[in-house]
């Protein structure tokens, strides 16, 4: 007799099927159904500092937000144009040092010091890049993850900004609500601007950069200038984290440019998914209050750290929002075979 | 003389070598405006190394090119381009995560398509599925549509020629579409290659398919070891003995 066998099928949803990248929505079901994910990720970020249970997991949450832009920082230049930034750490130390010694010195405020410290910080962090923007994949990676270090190196030699002591304190915000809020409405802009950018037509032009940047010098395109566009976006949102930190932990110091500004987003994005931006915010959400949970365990928490991203990258190197969104898009049944 | 046409672009003594192997030794040629000159030569003549070298993508040691009267020796790649002067590559280079269609949108956003655009600039996607459609895309809901990465290599040349249009060319330096193409593909591509030429756009062709070539070439120029060998109208050429020498072997009589 033969033995019946069952298969599991998997097909896509009509509208993935349809309509892939092209988005031709026809019901309102439809529309609710591709707003669904999105209005969720608004809501959970929205709703989540109302949520927690003390001021200390707010900060917690705020600092996650933090981790946040600088993957999505990460991300969008990585996955998006091609350019493998690691200089998370660098974007952080200017923007932060920047609006903290704006405000310490000066006596500025807040409101002022965050936008100069981004803008001011872009620009510096630009500039210091252009000439390595040349450079391809790990060559460029290289040399942006040596900036933080040599930037540490001159602040201690000059005995600039105070030096190791840093610069405290530097004035908070008027309270806890004002600064997660801000973080997170940063981080919520970032997202979906990122991604209606990508889908323009400059966005196309970075992705063929990332893709092939000889076919984009072939078409007249001036790929550095084109290269200057996206690391100077990319490092809006970088320098607006350094900046943020900076009032929100009300001190400016070289802890600024610790190497886990640069390692912690990376980790988030393959965990969170590369090239879908949202994801790797989420895997900063994830990963930050984890490695807060276990501080408990002391040095441990690394191993565990560290064992959560070989699992990842060995067994889910789409990450979760990439494996998430396939789910989302097909139903599975049983069928006989 | 007054009547005589001068030469679009003008390639005059380059010489280029890698390492201890020159490519191109002391190489001149014309391309006159509106011609469609071949460029043959056997495997590792330099082919490749001139169209690299007059489209800025690699620098020549010495030797000079004049687009009209601008020099565009010291020129990076994208200004050449930006003057019309555009080329497409023997390897194919499509941008994989890209549509069909949307990676024409590369060229199409770059300064020089901009100034042609005018008033249809808004709509680049209308324009990309025309460009398409005018190097021989199907007009579906389909085609247009796919991932490069998803093309067969019929597609992605011309892909590749469709780039090289989309910003408007003066010149097209062909390197190799017809490689790798099956006989039907190649059948057509020769039509499109004749309404190239019919727009008014000058072609450099370099080819290995002779015959095909020779039905659209106007002149053809031999090169071998870098050296220009011969050059002259296709069957003048053909008929020389040290181009039948280098090129088609000695064992082959005609």
């Amino acid at each position: 007799m033969v033995e019946e066998h069952k298969r599991k099928e998997r097909l896509d949803r009509g509208i993935k099927a349809r309509t892939d990248r092209l988005y031709a929505v026809t019901s309102w079901r439809e529309i609710g159904y591709l707003l669904a994910p999105r209005a969720g990720l608004v809501l959970v970020l929205l709703v989540a500092p109302l949520v927690v249970p003390s001021l200390y997991w707010q900060r917690v949450l705020g600092l996650a937000a933090v981790y946040a832009l600088l993957a999505i920082s990460f991300d969008f230049l990585a996955e998006r144009v091609g350019l493998v930034c690691i200089g998370g750490a660098f974007m952080i130390g200017v923007g932060g040092y920047i609006s903290g010694s704006l405000n310490f010195y000066f006596g500025m405020p807040a409101a002022l010091t965050i936008p100069l410290g981004t803008i001011g910080g872009a620009v510096i962090c630009t500039l210091l890049w252009l000439p390595c923007l040349p450079l391809r994949g790990i060559y460029f990676a290289v040399v942006t993850f040596m900036f933080p270090f040599f930037a540490t190196s001159i602040i201690l030699a000059g005995g600039l900004f105070r030096g190791t002591e840093g610069l405290s304190p530097v004035s908070g915000f008027p309270n806890i609500w004002v600064g997660v809020y801000l973080i997170l409405a940063f981080v919520l802009i970032a997202i979906f601007a990122l991604r209606r950018l990508c889908g323009e037509d400059i966005g196309l032009v970075f992705a063929g950069i990332k893709d092939n940047d000889q076919a984009v010098l072939a078409s007249a395109v001036n790929i550095t200038r084109v290269k200057v566009y996206a690391l100077f976006i990319s490092t809006v949102i970088g320098c607006f984290a350094g900046a943020f930190v900076s009032h929100f932990s009300g001190f400016v110091g070289l802890s600024l440019f610790a190497v886990d500004f640069t390692i912690m987003p990376i980790a988030a994005t393959i965990m969170g998914g590369p090239g879908t931006l949202a994801g790797p915010a989420l895997g900063a959400f994830i990963l930050a209050p984890l490695s807060e949970a276990l501080r408990g365990f002391g040095q441990l928490r690394v191993v565990l750290y560290c064992f959560v991203l070989v699992a990842f990258i060995l067994f889910k190197p789409e990450g979760l929002l990439n494996w998430a969104s396939r789910k989302y898009h097909q139903f599975e049944h049983w069928v006989k075979v | 003389m007054g009547e005589e046409k001068r030469p679009l672009i003008s390639v005059r003594n380059i010489r280029k070598s890698f390492g201890g192997i020159i490519a191109v030794n002391d190489l001149s040629l014309d391309l006159m405006e509106g011609e469609v000159l071949g460029l043959i030569g056997p495997n590792g003549a330099g082919k490749t190394t001139i169209v690299n070298t007059i489209t800025g993508f690699t620098k020549p040691e010495a030797g000079e090119i004049f687009f009209r009267e601008k020099k565009l020796t010291k020129l990076p790649p994208y200004k050449i381009a930006e003057l019309g002067v555009t080329r497409t590559f023997q390897i194919v280079r499509p941008y994989p995560s890209l549509q069909a269609y949307k990676s024409l949108i590369v060229p199409l956003w770059s300064p020089r398509a901009r100034r042609f655009a005018g008033s249809r600039g808004g709509d680049r996607d209308a324009v990309a599925i025309d460009l398409l459609e005018e190097v021989g895309f199907e007009r579906d809901a389909y085609v247009p549509y796919k991932l490069a990465s998803a093309l067969p290599l019929g597609y992605l040349k011309r892909l590749e020629l469709a780039r090289c249009l989309a910003l408007r060319p003066e010149v097209i330096i062909c390197d190799e579409v017809f490689s790798g193409l099956s006989m039907s593909e190649i059948a057509s591509m020769v039509p499109l290659v004749e309404r190239l030429r019919m727009k008014g756009v000058t072609l450099l062709m370099i080819e290995h398919r002779l015959r095909e070539l020779f039905s659209v070439a106007d002149r053809v120029v031999v090169i071998d070891f870098g050296v220009k060998i011969a050059e002259g109208e296709p069957e003048q050429v053909m008929q020389d003995e040290t181009v039948r020498r280098a090129y088609l072997g000695e064992e082959l009589e005609l």
